[in-house]
C-alpha cells in the first residue's frame, strides 16, 4: 500500500458531560469550579491507518464513537491525546449539506460550500458544470436553497463533495438519505473514486454496504478498535459481539438486555453431504442449538458471495422458519431446497431471531462455506435451463 | 455524460507528495496563522455571503446598511449640534468622523461575539480554521464602512466642505490600527463567548460605556483640561478606539480651533476642538495601536486554540 493517506495514531478522545453545565458568569461565581460533570470516554486509544487508495469501512453500534473518530480524522474536533496525520487533500461528508446559508441560491452555496472544502474559486469554476449536473438541480440552480426539497438539499451536498476532487473522501452514514436511483449513483460514484486510487473512510450501519464496498473494516465498541479485518470478518466480529439485527440497522437498548440473558445458542452449523454442491443439489443443513429454556424462533439464512454480494436473506417469520426450540441442546435440520447457482464460493450466516425478527438471541457469521460447481456452459449467477418449443398452431 | 463534459482533472500526486496535515490536542499559533493565511479565500466567501443573507428579500437592500448610521448621525446632531447648540461649525462632519471609527469598531465586535454559537451547525460539521467566523464579521464592517464613507464624501460635497488633504495619509495607519485593533478583539471575544455566554451581553453593556468615553460626540479639547487636572489623561488615551478617532477627525475636520457659531459677533469665543499635536504624534500613536493590535490578534489566536478543543461539549 506504500505510504498511507491517513495514519490514526494511538488516538484518545474524552468529553466532559455536564450534569449542569454554570456557562453563565453568575453560576460560575456561585459555584467556582464546581461544575460536576462525567467523563465519558469517546475514544479510547484507537490505533490504525489507512493505505492510500484503499477503502476502510467503520463499523459500531452508535455511541461507539465512530461519527467523534470520522470528526477527528476531518479536523472537526482534537483527539484529547495521540494525534492524526492525513496526507493530501481530504473532504469530510459528515452531514450533507452542513455548510449551506439557505437564504443563498444553490450557486452561491457552490462557491462557498467549496471554499469551505479547500477548493479555490478557479477549482469550483471547472468543477461548477459537473456539480450542477451530478445534482441533477439544473433550472434550480439559482434558487434559494431554503426553497429546496430535503432530497435536492442532499443531492446538491453530495454532489459537491464528490467533485471537489479530494485525495482522501470520508462518509459518515450519509448514504442512508435520498431516493434509490440516488444511492446507486453515489454508489458508482464511490467505484469511479475507488478507481482513480482515492482513498476512502466510510461509516456504515449496513453491512451489506461495508462487505460490497470496503477493503477493510474497522469495528469499533465502546471507544476502542474491536476488530481490525477483511469486510467479511469484520461484520462477524460486529455481529458475535454486538448484536446485530439482520436488517442492519441498529435497534436501540431493549435488544441489548436481552440479548444480554441469551437463550438460544447456535452451536454449529454442517452442510450435510460437505461443502461441495455441484449446481442442482439440494442444501440441507444441520444447526446444532442449545436453548437455556423452551422458546419460539424463527431461524434467518443469509448466503453472499465471497465479494460481499448478498444472493439471499430469508424471512424468519415465514411458514417453516419458524421452531419451537426445547430446553438444552438439540439439532434442527434445515432444507433449503435446491441451490440452484452457478460455480463460486459462498459463505452462509445463520441467526436465531425472536417473533418478528424483534430479538437476535445469536448470530453466527460465515458459519459455513459452500463450494459449488458447475460443468455446463451457462454463465452468470443463477442456473436456469429454459425449455423451448414451437407453439403448435392453432 | 457527466466524464465527457468536465475538463479533465489535474494529475494526482503521488501519496509521498502529498501535503501532510496533523490533527492533534493542540496546534501552535504559527501553525493556526499560516492556516488562516492558506484559507484567506474562504474567508472572503464568507464575508459576502454574510452581507448577502443581511439584506437578501429586502427591497431597499443594501442601502439600509447607510440608512441605521444615518439616522445616528442626524439624532446626534440635532441633540448637539441643534439642541443644545454647542456652537462648532460643520459638526456634522466632525460627528461623522468619529461615528464611522466607532461604527465599525462596534459592528465588530456586536457581531464576531456570538457567531460560534450562532454558526454551531457548520463548527460541529465542517472543518475549517474557525477564527474565520470572527473574522469574516470584521470583513462585512469594511464593507459597511465604505458605504458610509461613500456617504460621507456626499456630507462634504453637500456642505462644501474638504478635508486636510495634507493630512490624508494618517488615515492610513489609523484604519490599519482599527482592522487590527477590531480583529484581535473579535477572535478573543468569540472564543470566550463559547465557554461564557454572558460574555454576549456584557459585550453589549460595555460598549455602550465606551462610547462615551470616547471622543466621538464632544471633541477631545472640551475635556482635556479637566483630565488634566485630575492627572488621568493617559488613562483616558489608553482607550484604544480614542487615537484612531482623533486622528480621522484632525484629518476630517482640519480645525484644531473653531470659532463659535452661536454667540454673534463681534467677539465669538473660540472652542478648542482637537490637541495640538504634530502630525507624527498621530502617526506614531496610530502604529503603537497597530502593533498592540496584531499581538492581540496573536494572542486572541493562542486563546482560541486553547478554548477551540471544547467547543464541540459547550455548543
Amino acid at each position: 500500500m506504500g505510504v498511507p493517506a491517513v495514519e490514526i495514531d494511538h488516538v484518545s478522545k474524552h468529553f466532559r458531560l455536564y450534569n449542569d453545565r454554570h456557562s453563565s458568569l453568575k453560576e460560575r461565581i456561585i459555584h467556582p469550579g464546581r461544575s460536576a460533570y462525567a467523563d465519558l470516554t469517546a475514544l479510547d486509544d484507537v490505533n490504525f491507518s489507512v493505505g492510500a487508495g484503499e477503502t476502510v469501512g467503520v463499523m459500531g453500534r452508535n455511541g461507539s464513537g465512530k461519527s467523534t473518530l470520522l470528526k477527528c480524522v476531518c479536523g472537526v474536533l482534537q483527539p484529547t491525546t495521540g494525534k492524526i496525520l492525513v496526507r493530501g487533500s481530504l473532504a469530510g461528508l459528515l452531514e450533507l449539506g452542513a455548510g449551506f446559508q439557505i437564504e443563498l441560491s444553490g450557486r452561491d452555496n457552490i462557491y462557498l460550500n467549496g471554499s469551505m472544502l479547500g477548493l479555490s474559486r478557479k477549482e469550483v469554476d471547472r468543477a461548477f458544470d459537473s456539480i450542477v449536473e451530478f445534482s441533477e438541480l439544473g433550472q434550480f440552480i439559482d434558487t434559494q436553497v431554503k426553497f429546496y426539497s430535503s432530497g435536492m438539499y442532499v443531492r446538491l451536498g453530495f454532489a459537491i463533495a464528490v467533485n471537489v476532487d479530494p485525495d482522501i473522501l470520508v462518509i459518515d452514514e450519509v448514504l442512508a438519505v435520498g431516493d434509490e436511483q440516488f444511492q446507486a449513483k453515489c454508489l458508482e460514484r464511490i467505484r469511479t473514486f475507488q478507481e482513480e486510487g482515492r482513498t476512502i473512510l466510510f461509516v456504515s450501519h449496513n453491512a451489506d454496504q461495508i462487505r460490497a464496498i470496503c477493503d477493510r473494516a474497522v469495528v469499533l465498541s465502546h471507544g476502542a478498535v474491536l476488530a481490525d479485518a477483511t469486510p467479511g470478518e469484520a461484520v462477524r466480529a460486529f455481529r458475535e459481539h454486538l448484536g446485530d439485527v439482520p436488517e442492519g440497522d441498529e435497534l436501540a437498548a431493549p435488544n441489548r438486555q436481552l440479548r444480554a440473558s441469551k437463550r438460544v445458542e447456535i452451536l454449529g452449523v454442517d452442510v450435510v453431504g460437505g461443502a461441495k454442491l455441484h449446481t442442482g443439489d439440494p442444501l440441507n443443513l444441520r444447526v446444532g442449538l442449545w436453548s437455556d429454556a423452551a422458546i419460539t424462533a424463527g431461524m434467518v439464512l443469509e448466503i453472499h458471495r465471497l465479494n460481499g454480494e448478498l444472493l439471499v436473506r430469508t424471512d424468519p417469520d415465514a411458514e417453516g422458519a419458524t421452531i419451537e426450540v426445547p430446553e438444552g441442546e438439540c439439532v434442527v435440520t434445515v432444507d433449503a431446497g435446491i441451490f440452484d447457482v452457478l460455480d463460486g464460493a459462498y459463505q452462509v450466516n445463520v441467526g436465531m431471531v425472536g417473533p418478528h425478527g424483534d430479538v437476535i438471541f445469536d448470530w453466527k457469521e460465515c458459519a459455513a462455506s459452500l463450494e459449488v460447481t458447475y460443468e455446463g456452459r451457462a454463465s452468470g449467477m443463477l442456473a436456469m435451463a429454459p425449455r423451448v418449443a414451437v407453439e403448435p398452431r392453432p | 455524460m457527466l466524464e465527457a463534459s468536465a475538463e479533465p482533472r489535474p494529475a494526482r500526486l503521488p501519496p509521498e507528495q502529498r501535503q501532510v496535515r496533523v490533527v492533534s490536542a493542540r496546534s501552535s499559533v504559527r501553525h493556526r496563522l499560516v492556516e488562516l493565511w492558506r484559507t484567506r479565500e474562504l474567508l472572503v466567501h464568507l464575508t459576502r455571503s454574510d452581507i448577502k443573507v443581511k439584506y437578501k428579500n429586502s427591497a431597499l437592500g443594501l442601502l439600509w446598511s447607510m440608512v441605521a448610521p444615518l439616522m445616528q448621525l442626524a439624532i446626534f446632531w440635532l441633540v448637539f449640534g441643534f439642541i443644545l447648540k454647542n456652537g462648532y461649525p460643520n459638526f456634522v462632519i466632525f460627528l461623522f468622523a468619529g461615528l464611522i471609527v466607532w461604527n465599525f469598531f462596534q459592528g465588530s465586535l456586536m457581531t464576531s461575539t456570538g457567531i460560534i454559537v450562532e454558526r454551531a451547525g457548520i463548527v460541529k460539521k465542517v472543518s475549517f480554521p474557525r477564527e474565520i467566523l470572527p473574522l469574516s464579521t470584521v470583513g462585512a464592517q469594511i464593507f459597511y464602512f465604505s458605504m458610509q464613507a461613500v456617504a460621507l464624501v456626499a456630507v462634504f460635497l453637500i456642505l462644501q466642505q474638504s478635508p486636510d488633504w495634507s493630512l490624508i495619509w494618517l488615515l492610513i495607519p489609523a484604519m490599519a490600527a482599527l482592522l487590527a485593533l477590531a480583529a484581535g478583539f473579535s477572535v478573543l471575544l468569540s472564543a470566550i463567548n463559547v465557554k461564557l455566554r454572558d460574555t454576549h451581553h456584557l459585550v453589549e453593556v460595555l460598549l455602550q460605556l465606551w462610547f462615551w468615553l470616547t471622543p466621538i460626540v464632544y471633541p477631545y479639547e472640551k475635556i482635556s483640561a479637566k483630565l488634566h487636572e485630575w492627572h488621568i489623561a493617559w488613562l483616558y488615551l489608553a482607550n484604544p478606539v480614542t487615537p484612531i478617532v482623533l486622528t480621522f477627525q484632525r484629518v476630517l475636520y482640519p480645525h484644531l480651533v473653531v470659532t463659535s457659531t452661536v454667540t454673534p459677533p463681534p467677539v465669538p469665543p473660540t472652542l478648542p476642538v482637537l490637541p495640538t499635536w504634530a502630525p507624527s504624534t498621530y502617526a506614531l500613536l496610530d502604529a503603537a495601536l497597530f502593533v498592540i493590535g496584531v499581538a492581540l490578534l496573536v494572542i486572541a489566536v493562542a486563546v482560541f486554540g486553547r478554548l477551540e478543543g471544547n467547543f464541540a461539549e459547550e455548543l
